[in-house]
């Protein structure tokens, strides 16, 4: 892999940065409501003072699921891998026109189903379980976000043909190849929740539907909402993979095994969906207990990842001198804030994702379904291990696309710190009130079930989202710092791409043969899926007409 | 590029994929342990109802909500209809010792029905009934709740069983 600079056009970063705006917007609103759900569990009702504003902790929850899990997450993704994609293959895009028009399809769909949330016409969560009834341009708006991220994503497989045919025989450079399977992974994944928009919640939500058949909407709903998460997941991973060795002064350990995970995460993503329905009365238990089964298979290649990212940061310590069997650790730059986020937040990934097998073994969801552990996992995993690698990634990615020096890299790496701190505290909280039967999603203040037992735990959380709040606050004051900064960068930001040790080209065929890995994950999800979705749409009754419960 | 090129893979870390494949086994052989051997099992299909008429249909059990004795002292089922926000219902009394089979469902949006310290737990769906059963063999009161946002006063709905000794 040719590691030589290419120098990314103005108009392409202005149109990349425009994604990172939006997102980082996102994630600032977003993120003012999460600390507002810690406190009021910690018993410092703010909600109060927000009225009329903001009605309740509902429409509250509603904003930071919808805003961090779906608006900041997909913007950001959208605008980092149009900049992988256009860096990696070192070509612009093959229709820029169509990329736009994605993009604005985007920002269309989030302003149109912004408008409903605010108006307290949407308090129905970011899962917006049927038949609980929302204004109908908040599943327009949603569905808009959606069909424009698949735009975008068509803009970068026509880009990736392209360079196909400029380079025939030539191997896929790695971080263009992970953007590739990240947006195929994400059309085919999000198909579920677009066969249940189209076919049942917007003719419904506009009236032209008398019900809905919410056990098939569920189903629909968590056929994308798993695999959301790896839309999530693997643009960190191409940093983790690719970039971060880099910044540590390494090599990429292994790139074959590292397409070979990336591949895995393809097929197995996807047909696992009945592990969030384990207690769902209408999906039999053989169903949910072989995507049990596939759900721990997906685990394997989060088992590679670990090991080849780790090697790789090994290999990074070594070379500059670090020394010991943990004693290498000291000599990774931690004093680069992009580096110091992005390795705390792989470290509290690993425990999210231990946390995550517990969630997926079968039966024992019994005892932590839909408790405050499952929030508890998911702030380890999108709201640090993503959310926290995205912030690290801006470090380097906004001074390189506003050619701007990063505002107090001191303060950005206290940032990550306290995000680290401030996570721990909240999440070891709440994994251990979900252990003790505490819901999620409910303001425990008004439950008339608490034991005392809990009160020091639901402090803890309280403590946890106020040093949250700060890290957030420092992160804002950082990029808008930086991005208003007169001072232009000192020297020119490089892209962090790794080499890998092995040369790629080197590496089997196979690792860059399309059809029978998309074959062999078609036909696996309609192997996993097909019976049950056939049953369910057979005997579909749009029994349950609308509620506005809120 | 040749196809005959075989993947190179470290030898720590094909002694690290080896491992933890051989974790994944141990862990899915836990699972199937506790679920055929201890027969802990998670809710299956049990019947389909219509939302719209479950609480006053006469012939729906849902239509007079509440406990019936199979075997007295020992065998129960319990009728229960969740709505916004409240079981239907709210209070249930058992003796210890009993086996107790519940069958819930909702005539409004999705509820959630966990009895705190047993392993029910589960989604309540319009349209389908929930069911599990456990053997109560401590005597003690046991909070249900409702664990799936449902509205308003989502945090208010719960209901208790008092399990005489």
């Amino acid at each position: 892999m040719s590691t030589q600079a290419y120098e990314i056009t103005p108009k392409d970063k202005n149109f990349i940065g425009w994604h990172l705006a939006v997102a980082i917007i996102a994630l600032a609103i977003g993120s003012l409501f999460g600390p507002l759900q810690a406190f009021e569990h910690a018993g410092w009702d703010l909600y109060k003072y927000l009225n009329p504003l903001i009605k309740s902790y509902y429409q509250g929850l509603t904003l930071h699921g919808v805003l961090n899990a779906l608006v900041w997450t997909t913007f950001f993704i959208t605008g980092f891998l149009t900049f992988t994609v256009i860096y990696g293959f070192k070509r612009p895009l093959k229709y820029p026109t169509l990329n736009l028009i994605g993009f604005l399809l985007m920002v269309v769909g989030l302003v149109l189903a912004a408008i409903p949330i605010l108006l307290n016409e949407a308090t129905v969560l970011f899962t917006f379980y049927p038949p609980m009834k929302a204004n109908w341009a908040f599943y327009v708006g949603l569905t808009l976000v959606v069909v424009g991220s698949w735009v975008e994503g068509w803009g970068f497989f026509y880009t990736y043909a392209a360079w196909r045919k400029e380079n025939p025989g030539v191997r896929t450079p790695f971080i263009a190849f992970g953007s590739i399977i990240t947006m195929l992974l994400w059309q085919i994944a999000t198909i579920g929740i677009a066969v249940d928009m189209l076919t049942m919640l917007i003719p419904w939500s506009l009236g032209l539907l008398p019900g809905v058949d919410p056990q098939l909407s569920r189903t629909y709903f968590w056929f994308t909402g798993h695999p959301l998460v790896y839309f999530w997941l693997l643009p960190a991973y191409i940093s983790w993979y690719a970039m971060l060795p880099k910044q540590v002064g390494g090599k990429m350990f292994s790139d074959s095994l590292a397409r070979f995970a990336f591949w895995l995460f393809l097929i197995l993503s996807v047909p696992l969906g009945f592990h969030h329905q384990y207690v769902d009365p209408g999906v039999p238990p053989a169903w949910k207990f072989i995507h049990a089964m596939l759900t721990f298979s997906v685990f394997f290649p989060s088992m590679l990842t670990a090991f080849t990212v780790v090697a790789s940061l090994e290999y990074g310590a070594r070379q500059n001198g670090g020394k010991g069997m943990f004693g290498w650790m000291r000599a990774l730059p931690w004093s680069n804030p992009s580096v110091a986020a992005q390795l705390l937040a792989g470290l509290l990934f690993f425990f999210g994702g231990i946390g995550g097998l517990a969630n997926a073994s079968y039966n024992v969801n019994l005892v932590l379904h839909n408790t405050a552990f499952v929030p508890g996992h998911f702030h380890l995993t999108v709201g640090t291990g993503v959310t926290l690698t995205f912030i690290g990634i801006s470090y380097w990615l906004i001074p390189y696309l506003t050619g701007k020096k990063l505002w107090q890299p001191k303060w950005a790496v206290a940032q990550a710190w306290l995000w680290f701190v401030g996570m721990i505290i909240f999440s070891n909280s709440m994994h251990i009130l979900g252990l003790l039967g505490a819901p999620r999603r409910t303001p425990l203040n008004l439950a008339p079930y608490i034991p005392a037992e809990w009160n020091s735990r639901l402090f803890q959380v309280g403590i946890g989202g106020a040093i949250l709040f700060v890290s957030g606050a420092i992160y804002l004051t950082v990029v808008a710092a930086t991005f208003w900064s007169k001072q232009p960068a000192t020297e020119k930001v490089e892209v962090p791409v790794a080499e890998a040790l092995q040369d790629p080209a080197l590496g089997p065929a196979w690792l860059d043969r399309w059809t029978p890995w998309v074959v062999a994950t078609l036909a696996l999800i309609v192997l996993a899926y097909g019976p049950m979705l056939f049953d369910l749409i057979k005997n579909i009754a749009l029994t349950s007409p609308g509620f506005r419960v809120w | 590029m040749s196809a005959q090129e075989k993947m190179h893979v470290d030898r720590y870390e094909r002694n690290w994929m080896v491992a933890s494949a051989i974790l994944l086994v141990l862990f899915a052989t836990a699972v199937s342990i506790a679920a055929f051997g201890m027969g802990i099992q998670v809710p299956a299909p049990e019947q389909r109802v219509d939302p719209r008429t479950v609480a006053s249909d006469p012939n729906s059990p849902w239509s007079n909500p509440g406990i019936r004795e199979v075997v007295a002292g020992e065998k129960y089922d319990v009728y229960i209809l969740a709505k916004t926000w409240q079981y239907l219902p709210a209070e249930i009394s058992i003796p210890a010792g009993a086996s107790v089979t519940f069958y819930v469902t909702s005539m409004d949006v999705q509820h959630g029905f966990k009895i705190q310290d047993t392993n029910v737990n589960f989604q309540v769906v319009p349209g389908q009934v929930s069911k599990l059963t456990v053997k109560f063999t401590k005597a003690g009161t046991y909070n249900f709740i409702c664990t799936e946002y449902c509205g308003a006063a989502h945090a208010a709905m719960a209901g208790k069983i008092v399990v005489s000794p």
